[in-house]
């Protein structure tokens, strides 16, 4: 992977596509996981490259909170991973056991935990730890953040 | 089917951190994968004995890394300097190791196809 790769032609540089998963494991203002990721992202789908899966775990999953609301003139770093899913089409998965500990649920989880709520912002889904060793089984290459 | 190594790194109690990685470990076995654990820097104290976590609130960890050996997980290895700067042996854990020098590690890492550091 070329360092500054910004600088390098958007056509596919290797004839060997590679497919990775990654795992982000820290907050967004607890570190730049999520920036490094996507900046990572943007660089192998530039290269021609594929990314399978991302999955949020740990502290990884308040990325996926749908009602953060940072002010305007800072970087929202949930619009950055919505943008990405949508134009790369990338799996955002959101590990159930993890969020449902720090309190993030989707709506159909909340139902059948007898509560009201729906923390799950648009981009995301919520999975099972299964889907991640199936996104590493099929990946050649895994990373993990955080 | 994969190797899978995971590297622990963190305390025993440090938050559910090290309980979340158990829970992959297991779902990782549970899946019928190779699966192997280095413990390196704090790491080695999930393993120290006589721990007693019910004082400040947390599950017993040490009661599901006991349980591994149920799922075919019997390849743990502990990093030797790791121990020594914390003044430990591999007597002091509850779980039989296999100890491995620092020099060795990244070798040894390269035997793995996936790696997940936590």
């Amino acid at each position: 992977m070329p360092q500054d790769y910004k600088s390098t032609p958007l056509e596919p540089r290797h004839k060997i596509t590679v497919k990775f998963t990654l795992q982000i494991n820290s907050s967004p203002y607890q570190s730049n996981a999520g920036r490094t990721a996507c900046e990572f992202i943007i660089a192998a789908v530039a290269g021609g490259h594929q990314v399978l899966q991302v999955f949020f775990y740990h502290d990884g999953i308040y990325h996926a909170l749908k009602y953060a609301t940072p002010p305007d003139d800072e970087f929202s770093q949930i619009q950055q991973w919505q943008v990405l899913a949508k134009e790369y089409q990338i799996d955002l998965a959101v590990c159930i056991s993890a969020a449902q500990r720090r309190g993030l649920l989707c709506s159909d989880e909340a139902w059948r935990q007898g509560k009201q709520d729906n923390d799950l912002a648009d981009g995301f889904r919520i999975a099972g730890l299964g889907q991640l060793l199936a996104a590493t089984q099929e990946a050649d290459r895994f990373i993990v953040w955080g | 089917m994969k190797k899978y190594l995971f590297v622990l790194r963190k305390p025993a109690h440090s938050g559910a951190f090290a309980q979340e990685m158990l829970d992959i470990i297991l779902t990782t076995a549970a899946f019928d994968q190779h699966v192997s654990l280095l413990l390196l820097d704090d790491g080695v104290f999930q393993l120290k004995s006589g721990q007693q976590p019910e004082h400040c609130g947390y599950k017993d960890t040490a009661a599901i890394f006991n349980a591994l050996e149920l799922y075919d997980v019997t390849e743990i290895y502990v990093e030797a300097e790791s121990l020594a700067e914390r003044g430990m042996l591999a007597g002091n854990l509850f779980l039989p190791v296999q100890v491995l020098n620092r020099r060795e590690i990244s070798g040894f890492m390269q035997g793995f196809e996936v790696v997940f550091s936590g």
